[in-house]
């Protein structure tokens, strides 16, 4: 699982059918501090996630498909399946 | 999922049996802000998308899922959506984050 920002949406009507119905985020990777780390990219909703919100992003095809509950949605890799209360780290010394 | 550019075409005539009659485009990855993501990639077609269109395509194993021959296929990028808008509100990003 990667940490996450949703930084925005991405609205598109020709698509195929498996990504019907499922909000697509921008979810931009954060380290545990809170900075951005890496390159933004989407994800399909599982947990009515928006923008603003830390959240938990799974980035496999399998777990993504049982996250949606969808067992039809093969092409489906990428999902929010969390959104993150609080990250407790230990203090650097 | 990612989003892309349509930046071109890639015409192959002698290819594998699985990929016969898909349309092979050239995808400039891009990130939210519409900057280039890294090097271009080869994809097969399956929202009828065209050059110059902003698209959405899955890479990694499951885009060879979205093969209309069948899943035993050695693709590993498809071209699934076309984008319509993409909304950015970093503010509210940044103040989430307080």
């Amino acid at each position: 699982m990667i940490l996450a920002r949703v930084v925005g949406n991405v609205v598109s009507t020709e698509k195929i059918s498996q990504y019907r119905g499922y909000k697509i985020l921008v979810v931009q990777p954060i380290d545990p501090e809170g900075k951005p780390k890496g390159k933004s990219f989407l994800a399909l909703d599982g947990v009515q996630a928006g923008v603003g919100d830390r959240v938990l992003v799974v980035d496999e095809g399998g777990s993504a498909r049982s996250v949606l509950g969808d067992e039809g949605a093969v092409t489906v890799r990428t999902v929010v399946c969390g959104i993150v209360d609080r990250v407790d780290i230990e203090d650097k010394e | 999922m990612k989003l892309g550019r349509i930046i071109g075409t890639v015409v192959s005539t002698q290819k594998l049996e699985t990929l016969e009659g898909l349309k092979l485009l050239l995808v400039q990855p891009l990130d939210e802000k519409g900057k280039e993501a890294g090097p271009a990639v080869v994809a097969f077609d399956v929202a009828r998308a065209g050059e110059g269109d902003l698209v959405l395509f899955e890479a990694g194993k499951e885009a060879a899922q979205a093969n209309p021959n069948g899943w035993f296929n050695p693709a590993d990028a498809a071209v699934i959506g076309i984008v319509d808008a993409v909304n950015v509100d970093e503010g509210r990003g940044k103040a989430a984050k307080r």
